[in-house]
């Protein structure tokens, strides 16, 4: 009897439709929202992530839209982010059904966002983001979709993000993102230890023992991936099975 | 029979009725203290700040009328939040009191495991849950909390579940009953959990 490790599928929309590519360049359709949710819901996924990459505010009603469809289909927790920049904009993303908030970004230029969402949400429903991309014998602090560099350390920043109120740390590897040569596993370990909430690991998962050694190596409580799933290259039920087979601790439907 | 669920704020009360609605329920959202007087059945969703929620019942004269409710045996289901609220307080705020329907104060988890307590865990089982009837009793629900109330000695729990500590997962006494987990988030066990609530109202 102990806390499952989570699988969680990852939607990037461009606000209305699931796209597929990397650093914004060669989009392509990769689906309804609301159809893949259905899909991940009905297979086992232990919690769903929406995020809005093109993240412009003319699109925002859309991409609200978005998440009202999604969470509809969902008896499964829903975390959801992408140009949330004030607390109204996160009023808006829970009311339309989101469980979580989660903040990159705005955070990293506005820290106090964090400890605004805390106090009116609780750390529960807070999600800070975290892009870290290996610099010398450190990880450095990404933003704006891996982007930007900020010159601030990875680790450095996630305690602080905890400090001010983060529940969870979604902690997504540049080097590793696009690669599906595995998630992270030193930059994975480095922040679980440092930091006294769960880890959602993310970034280079293609295959079923890559998320085995992110469990079992790399500390985290769970783990993202967007197109191997969306593109059925790996089911979860077989994932979930896999992992069951390897002694880790994962939720199979009874 | 009209579920009314009590809306003061909350960011799961949505959620909640999502469910209700999947299960083919009836619910209407509850602000104001004439809402309550002639409901049939109650949720009390919750999730966030302990003071967030003592806080907003008081300021919407909330209170006096859901302790009537419960007085007058009317079905009553509690989740997250909305089981906490029942103690006399909470370590989260300790200023506030509870609804004092149980004696008892809630507390932090330990320290010693990650927190927030995020995610599916399975229950142990006390035996004879009515809210449990027919789900496995290897089922997952799903969590979302860093505080919860100690299991030791507590009357009235039905099951407890473990991280750091035991605590009380599911609570029932006459018409009250609560859950530390989150049905509406929980999936098919979830579900079943909230039909046998409404079977119970019916």
């Amino acid at each position: 009897m102990t806390l499952a490790h989570r699988i969680i599928p990852c939607l990037d929309t461009d606000g209305a439709r699931v796209v597929k590519g990397v650093n914004f360049v060669g989009l392509r359709d990769a689906g309804d929202p609301a159809v893949l949710a259905a899909r991940y819901n009905a297979e086992g996924a232990d919690e769903l992530v929406v995020l809005d990459i093109a993240a412009s505010r003319d699109r925002r009603p859309t991409f609200l839209e978005t998440i009202r469809r999604v969470a509809d289909q969902l008896a499964i927790p829903l975390a959801a982010g992408g140009g949330i920049r004030t607390l109204d904009d996160a009023r808006a993303v829970v009311r339309a059904g989101a469980d979580k908030i989660t903040v990159n970004t705005a955070a990293v230029g506005r820290p106090a966002l964090i400890s605004e969402l805390f106090g009116e949400f609780g750390a529960q429903a807070v999600v800070l983001a975290v892009d870290a991309k290996h610099a010398g014998d450190r990880w450095e602090v990404m933003v704006r979709g891996g982007r930007d560099a900020t010159g601030l350390d990875a680790i450095a920043w996630a305690r602080q993000g905890v400090s001010l109120g983060a529940g969870e740390i979604l902690l997504t590897s540049v080097d590793r993102d696009g690669t599906q040569r595995g998630f992270d596993i030193p930059l994975t370990s480095a922040i679980a230890c440092a930091v006294s909430v769960p880890v959602i690991a993310s970034g280079g998962a293609k295959l079923p023992e890559h998320f085995a050694e992110v469990f079992r190596d790399g500390g985290a409580d769970a783990a993202l991936a967007a197109s191997i799933f969306h593109d059925s290259v790996q089911p979860i039920r077989g994932l979930k099975e896999f992992l069951a087979a390897r002694c880790i601790e994962v939720r199979l439907p009874c | 029979m009209k579920v009314t669920l009590l809306d003061y704020g909350a960011g799961n009360v949505t959620s909640v009725e999502r469910a209700l609605q999947r299960l083919g329920a009836e619910s209407q959202r509850a602000t104001t203290p004439e809402c309550l007087g002639s409901a049939e059945a109650l949720i009390l969703p919750g999730v966030g700040h302990f003071a967030a929620l003592i806080r907003a019942l008081d300021e919407r004269g909330l209170r006096a009328p859901l302790l009537e409710a419960l007085d007058r045996g009317v079905p009553f289901l509690g989740i997250c939040l909305g089981l906490q609220a029942l103690y006399d307080s909470s370590d989260e705020a300790p200023e506030l009191h509870g609804l004092q329907v149980f004696p008892g104060r809630i507390q932090a988890l330990p320290g010693t495991v990650k927190l927030p307590h995020m995610g599916w865990n399975q229950l142990h089982l006390a035996g004879g849950s009515r809210l449990l009837q027919g789900i496995a009793p290897q089922a997952y629900f799903y969590f979302a909390h860093s505080y919860a109330v100690t299991a030791n000695g507590t009357a009235h729990s039905l099951a407890t579940c473990m991280h750091g500590s035991e605590f009380v997962a599911v609570l029932e006494r006459k018409n009250i009953n609560a859950v530390q987990f989150h049905p509406e988030k929980s999936g098919a066990p979830g579900a079943q959990l909230l039909s046998n609530f409404l079977r119970l109202a019916a």
